[in-house]
């Protein structure tokens, strides 16, 4: 702390800034850690439900992802002839800044969190809908037609699953009566049989499937879709660029992970009372949630692109909206405890 | 003119392959698309073409029997079988009975192979790839079999005119000791007798095994709802379009050339027709499961029946088959035999024959005309994925891109025999 403070006078007005970018190095280096380490996490445990062994060669797989990052790092990014270049290169930048940018309000614990903002929830909100626009500019920019059906794709999902994850947290901001995502937390204080789950059952799983649809993981990976269009709007990446696309992905499932860690399996808080709350129980919760996104992939066939569309719009966004009439009548009746 | 106003709206015209992973092959599919709907679907083939009617006009009878096993690279033995019954059927010979078992059970095996394979592919198309997997492990153990009989874990070259090249083997190979093989006394633990042990012990393990696969497909919502009511052929239509195999029993038609023409020793055989009712890629997938228990139906009595007897496994006629190692060594009349049959090879009396089995994808038909010679005239090949290609505008029109993915699966689309 001294040390801190005798920076502090140091830096003088240049303080601010750069203690901010400490911070977020701090969140960001270790996340692209979590990244690297979740794809050979996804190869193992796929290759374990398949069957067969995943990666084993490179330091016992355990470098693999090292491997992979530096052989793409080395590889050349191939500019179609006919692509936009300016945008060809935007495209993978906005699908990774929201997926970075949106970590600067998790918190990780009560006091651990970068901004603690009032409006978290809404940023949250706000900054993953800005995602879709990396893979709607990529797909348009490629000038390829798989690329443009895999953009067309993407951003109709998108758009209508963001509609039925908002409504899910509609109903946690109720019940926790506050956008701020410490606070919301901290309203699920009181053990397992507290975390929002369990009152808002259906909304936890819209919630949990939505954002299998909104990080375009199987069975939704309509996007994608690698026997329908190929590679979908990263066909044309190559390299880097592509890892940028990859790594957003992933960044995107570990987010989606650690917000219904917070949003409705109680964040850091312990299952028991009794035993310490602490940032071991966020990160226990998030690899639950990780191993539901590999288990689906190993399981599911894709669906198509329309039953998607139909599953969001007529199954999701009124069971969220039928729940939210429920939730907002029984708060008024004495029973309204129970969604507290 | 009012028209001028509007703006014109082209169909976007997209090229499906020839590189791409769901194209089997290489398969060009001229789509043009509404938005994501299928307009019209235009199947271009001859990427694959290898003129192996024309290569088989200057090959002996005897060299012909492998460029078979490419044409249909994922049934193999039962391309071989064709040829050979439509050569033995110009030459009017019978192979002896115990060379009809060995190739019943082949080609049973071979269809378990290219369901397997089918069933896999098929089901990565259409987005679930743990089932990619568990085929392709049973499909390990078949191929082992098929080295160890043959020699080659695909092209087999292993039926001849008149039989089949030699007998199954006493011993099934083993896993050696290296790096990695820790738990060998497990692997090898079914490995201990004959390859017809080991079969045996397949066909028990079998069943279970496509529960499991069932597990994941069957009843999963999501591959229902990709597969029900796609690519739908009434039984009509399906005749006339000329389709066979399991296209034409997913549609509802019992037909299949193992019981209405039974050829080999397929009359001894106690296994049932699967038929579809609606006719769409759900039925066909269903139709060839079930398939693939009845071959190991079928493989179960072979094993049953070869195990109990032994005999020439080829026709003794030299002009044919080749004599014995130890009889050529020791013996000129056989010497000369050999060495005829393997320079200018066996003469077909002139004439022409049409022979048919049941493959894996259909009727696949070999009619050969000959003028005497040591070489036929002329042979033609029917492909059943070419009758069946051809119905792909029929059938994908209307759908979207992803039914087009589970449609070319479905039809299950080899190209080695569709561009021969």
């Amino acid at each position: 702390m001294e040390l801190l403070q005798t920076f502090e006078q140091m830096l003088g007005p240049a303080w601010v800034p750069v203690w901010t970018l400490v911070k977020i190095l701090a969140i960001v280096l270790p996340l692209m850690g979590c990244v690297a380490y979740l794809t050979l996490a996804e190869r193992k445990i796929i290759g374990w439900m398949q069957v067969r062994m995943g990666p084993n060669r490179v330091g016992y797989g355990w470098l693999q992802p090292i491997a992979d990052a530096v052989k793409l790092m080395f590889k050349e990014i191939i500019i179609p002839s006919g692509a936009n270049k300016a945008l060809f290169f935007l495209g993978p930048v906005l699908s990774i800044m929201p997926a970075l940018a949106a970590w600067a309000v998790i918190p990780f614990t009560d006091t651990l969190v970068l901004a603690n903002v009032d409006a978290g929830l809404l940023y949250v909100m706000a900054i993953t809908s800005l995602g879709v626009y990396g893979v709607v500019v990529a797909g348009w920019a490629s000038n390829s037609k798989y690329a443009f059906l895999g953009a067309l794709r993407s951003s109709a999902q998108i758009v209508s699953y963001e509609i039925a994850m908002g409504f899910a947290l509609v109903g946690v901001l109720m019940s926790a009566q506050s956008l701020n995502l410490v606070e919301i937390v901290e309203a699920q204080k009181g053990g397992f049989w507290q975390w929002y789950w369990l009152p808002l059952f259906p909304m936890f799983l819209v919630y949990l499937i939505s954002g299998v649809a909104e990080t375009n993981r199987a069975p939704f990976d309509v996007a994608e879709g690698e026997s329908e269009i190929v590679a979908g709007f990263h066909i044309e990446y190559s390299g880097m660029a592509f890892a940028v696309f990859f790594l957003a992905e992933y960044a995107n499932m570990i987010l989606i992970a650690a917000l219904t860690s917070i949003m409705f399996l109680g964040g850091w808080l312990s299952p028991f009372p009794g035993i310490p709350d602490g940032f071991i129980w966020l990160a226990a919760k998030m690899s639950f949630v990780l191993f539901l996104f590999l288990w689906f992939r190993a399981t599911f066939p894709r669906y198509r692109y329309d039953q998607i569309m139909r599953l969001g719009w007529k199954v999701f966004i009124p069971v969220t909206l039928v729940w939210l009439v429920l939730e907002g009548a029984f708060m008024q009746t004495p029973l309204g405890y129970l969604f507290h | 003119m009012e028209t001028a106003a509007v703006a014109e709206i082209r169909n976007y015209t997209m090229n499906f392959g020839p590189q791409h992973p769901a194209a089997h092959g290489v398969l060009r599919l001229v789509l043009e698309l509404d938005g994501e709907v299928v307009e019209r679907a235009d199947p271009h083939i001859g990427l694959l073409h290898r003129a192996t009617e024309k290569l088989a006009e200057h090959k002996t009878f005897l060299q012909s029997v492998p460029y078979m096993d490419r044409l249909d690279y994922m049934s193999m033995t039962m391309n071989e079988h064709a040829y050979c019954m439509a050569v033995e059927k110009l030459l009017g010979i019978e192979p002896p009975i115990r060379a009809k078992y060995i190739r019943v059970m082949f080609d049973e095996i071979t269809r378990l192979l290219n369901h397997l394979l089918w069933l896999g592919t098929h089901g990565l198309d259409v987005g679930a790839m743990t089932i990619f997997l568990y085929c392709f492990r049973e499909r390990e153990d078949l191929m082992d079999v098929y080295e160890a009989v043959t020699g080659a874990r695909m092209h087999a070259a292993y039926y001849r005119p008149g039989g089949v090249y030699r007998d199954l083997p006493d011993c099934m190979p083993q896993f050696k000791a290296e790096a990695g093989h820790k738990d060998l006394d497990y692997l090898n633990a079914n490995r201990q007798g004959s390859v017809l042990d080991f079969i045996e012990d397949f066909t028990k393990r079998f069943p279970a095994l496509v529960d499991e696969y069932e597990t994941l497909l069957t009843d999963n919502r999501i591959w229902k709802q990709r597969t029900v009511g796609i690519g739908v052929v009434t039984p009509e239509r399906a005749k006339q379009l000329g389709f066979t195999g399991p296209m034409l029993r997913g549609s509802g038609f019992a037909w299949d050339l193992r019981k209405m023409q039974p050829y080999a020793a397929y009359e001894h055989m106690d296994f049932e027709i699967p038929v579809g009712k609606n006719g769409d890629c759900y039925d066909r997938y269903l139709v060839r499961v079930e398939e693939m228990r009845q071959s190991n139906r079928i493989i179960a009595q072979c094993v049953d029946w070869l195990k109990k007897n032994p005999g020439p496994v080829i026709i003794e006629n030299h002009k044919i088959a080749p004599p014995g190692r130890e009889a050529m060594k020791s013996n000129m009349e056989e010497l000369i035999h050999h060495f005829k049959l393997f320079t200018e090879g066996m003469h077909v009396p002139e004439g022409e024959a049409y022979a048919a089995v049941e493959h894996a994808k259909g009727e696949f038909g070999v009619y050969i005309v000959s003028d005497g010679a040591n070489k036929p005239y002329r042979l033609k090949l029917r492909a059943p994925g070419f009758p069946h290609l051809a119905a792909m505008d029929e059938m994908a029109r209307g759908h979207m891109i992803a039914d087009v993915v589970a449609i070319i699966g479905t039809m299950d689309i080899v190209f080695g025999d569709i561009d021969r």
